[in-house]
């Protein structure tokens, strides 16, 4: 560990918070102003759907492939994997050869998964 | 000190306001969009009860990816605007438990009980990972995690190829 | 007024000040480099397609950046019939928000040294280039591009067009399926410095010598890139786009200042990530002749700059993938070879390297039992 040069008596916390009430200030006031300046004058033909040329004749009601689904299950689980990875990584040099086995079966379950995921199609498209 | 409060309270309010919100729109989209906020809202205080790394947790597990899972269900479902419904059993039920919720609040409050220990100070992010895997104590709970983990991903796989089968 | 000022209110005062200055500076700065960005990439794209690129406004076409601004200000907002108004007025904020926030713990060439010059301080204070070093570093970029995704789902949900929601949708799946890769490749770089913040990092390398880390580190970092690239949506991963087949993906129906902040969020997403990289894997401000030449953020723009100008290479080279093909890519390569890498990196350093003792046992056991600790 480094001495950090910059301690702050400020919580740690509050650039952030400053940071996003900049940034929010910042997309609001360019939204606002070009709202003002490029006045909408919306018409039937505006404000219509983009389609090719072509008037749109199909209501927006189509389902889509439960793929999509599935991605975003497999996503949480391995998301909930890498949070796991975070914290032994950091001490992963105290925990020696312990650390490396405990995570190995860790991973290994999650592996089995993944190959059983792999095997039944989840990731073909 | 006077940022704190300051923040505590906004982070507070906003998170009372979507949570809300979530239960009083009628549009699930936008329902889900403000449980999304209600939970970085929660994790502002987390941050702020000096645990850094739980609530950058809270923001990558639940505000981001269960929340994607919610938003793509909703929209999967293709769900609409909600027909103005009577209320049902269920919604009583939520009524008086929400009484007693609060209820079980204000008293916890008024005894001033505190969760946190006087001289609680900062928790780092190498605490939590030392606590989670130098102590033999939770090696059970962390590997049986992947277990649970595995077959969530298992009835995942199962239940979407039953619909794509028929 | 001078009893008000104790000396601790005096302390909070100027980390105050100092902050707001920081703030301000990096903020304004990145504006600018994100404006000049645009110019530069169309002239590049423009050189090597054999071609000029813009070069009409203001000597070389300089102000193009500000032509385009002022004219996405006075074009006309559109809302398509039937969206979701406010979903559709927030995405673009949620994609600013995001894009900037996660740069508040990216360092942007740790302390402020000037050539000739030496350290330049603030009220007698170091200044370093970071806008936060919060404890979780690493990990904040990871939470934040996690929220990222709203913006294009919530875009292509609420502009009520198929095109914008299948691009939605298709975009989404992939930034996080990428996001996966992304976040294995750190596992590595975290592990050898023992440390979420990325100062830490930077010292780590430093330690060991920045060649010596890039070679330690070469495979995670072409993880990384090639996550990366597919998280900003850039050439070959730019799906979403896909202009041939899905006219321009999730932000078919925006148009002005909305369309602009989302083209900027990708923006600066991008610099983010090769900031990241810069100082993940590259040494960030160190001199790549450690001892010759002086460390200096100078250096950390160099090497930022070097990974933005391979972006704007890969877009005038590669072609398109197909969306099978990405996600197949994805799931099947990229996320296995992180896995993979992971688990030896960490077997080589188990038997390899070298060990520490952990602090005391009290320290380790108190925190995890909910009492109080030290």
């Amino acid at each position: 560990m480094t001495p950090h040069a910059a301690t702050s008596s400020l919580p740690p916390y509050f650039p952030v918070v400053m940071l996003f009430l900049a940034a929010t200030g910042f997309a609001l006031f360019n939204v606002i102003l070009s709202w003002l300046l490029g006045r909408p004058r919306p018409n039937a033909a505006k404000s219509s759907v983009y389609e090719c040329g072509v008037p749109s004749v199909a209501k927006l009601s189509e389902r889509f492939p439960i793929k999509f689904y599935l991605v975003a299950m497999l996503f949480i689980l391995f998301d909930v994997d890498a949070a796991f990875l975070y914290p032994w990584a950091l001490v992963f040099k105290e925990l020696g050869l312990f650390g490396f086995v405990e995570m190995m079966i860790f991973m290994g379950l999650l592996g089995a998964g993944f190959a059983y995921a792999w095997k039944s199609g989840a990731f073909e498209w | 000190m006077i940022l704190d409060v300051i923040l505590f309270y906004g982070a507070a309010l906003v998170a009372i306001a979507s949570g809300l919100f979530v239960i009083s729109q009628r549009n699930p989209i936008n329902s889900a969009f403000s449980l999304i906020i209600t939970m970085c809202s929660l994790a502002v205080m987390f941050a702020m009860l000096g645990s850094g790394f739980i609530a950058v947790l809270q923001v990558v597990v639940y505000a981001g990816a269960i929340m994607v899972l919610f938003l793509f269900v909703i929209m999967l479902l293709n769900a609409k605007q909600e027909e103005g419904e009577r209320m049902g059993g269920i919604g009583r039920a939520g009524i008086i438990l929400g009484v007693i919720l609060a209820i079980q609040s204000v008293m916890v409050v008024w005894k001033g009980s505190s969760i946190l220990p006087a001289n609680h100070r900062d928790t780092a992010s190498v605490d939590v990972a030392r606590g989670l895997f130098s102590d033999p104590r939770f090696l059970y709970p962390f590997e049986a995690t992947s277990i649970l983990i595995l077959a969530a991903m298992v009835g995942a796989i199962v239940v979407a190829r039953k619909e794509k089968g028929k | 007024m001078e009893t008000l000022l104790t000396p601790a209110l005096k302390e909070i005062a100027i980390d105050a000040v100092i902050g707001v200055i920081k703030l301000a500076v990096i903020f304004n700065v990145l504006l600018l480099v994100f404006s000049l960005m645009t110019y530069i990439e169309r002239r590049i794209l423009g050189f090597m397609q054999f071609r000029r690129g813009p070069n009409r406004t203001g000597p070389w076409g300089i102000l193009q950046p500000a032509a385009d601004g002022i004219k996405l200000f006075f074009k006309e907002e559109l809302m398509p019939e039937g969206a979701n108004k406010f979903l559709f007025f927030a995405a673009p904020v949620v994609a600013i928000i995001t894009a900037y926030v996660s740069l508040a713990v990216v360092p942007y060439g740790g302390p402020l040294v000037l050539p000739f010059y030496g350290p330049v301080s603030l009220f007698g204070r170091p200044i370093n280039i970071q806008i936060a070093d919060l404890d979780v570093g690493i990990l904040f970029i990871f939470a934040i591009t996690a929220l990222g995704v709203y913006s294009i789902v919530f875009a292509g949900y609420a502009s009520n067009n198929k095109y914008a929601l299948i691009g939605g949708l298709r975009s989404s799946a992939q930034m996080f399926s990428y996001e996966l890769a992304l976040g294995m490749s750190w596992v590595s770089v975290i592990m050898a410095a023992g440390s979420f913040r990325l100062n830490d990092i930077v010292a780590a390398a430093e330690r060991m010598n920045p060649w010596m880390w890039l070679l330690i580190q070469f495979p995670a970092f072409v993880i990384y890139m090639i996550a990366a690239c597919a998280e900003v949506n850039r050439t070959p991963f730019d799906l979403p786009e896909g202009e041939t087949e899905l006219v321009a993906g999730f932000h078919v129906e925006y148009s002005s200042m909305k369309f602009a902040l989302m083209q900027m969020a990708e923006y600066i997403n991008m610099m983010t990530v090769c900031a990241l990289a810069s100082n993940m894997f590259l040494g960030g401000w160190l001199s790549p002749l450690p001892g010759v030449i002086p460390n200096s953020p100078l250096w950390f723009f160099a090497k930022m700059g070097l990974l933005l100008f391979v972006f704007i290479w890969l877009r005038a080279t590669v072609p398109r993938f197909r969306y099978d093909q990405l996600m197949n890519f994805g799931w099947k390569r990229l996320i296995p070879a992180a896995a993979i890498w992971v688990v030896l990196f960490s077997g080589l350093t188990a038997v390899f390297g070298e060990k520490k003792t952990p602090p005391s046992t009290v320290a380790i056991i108190a925190p995890a039992a909910g009492q109080v600790s030290r």
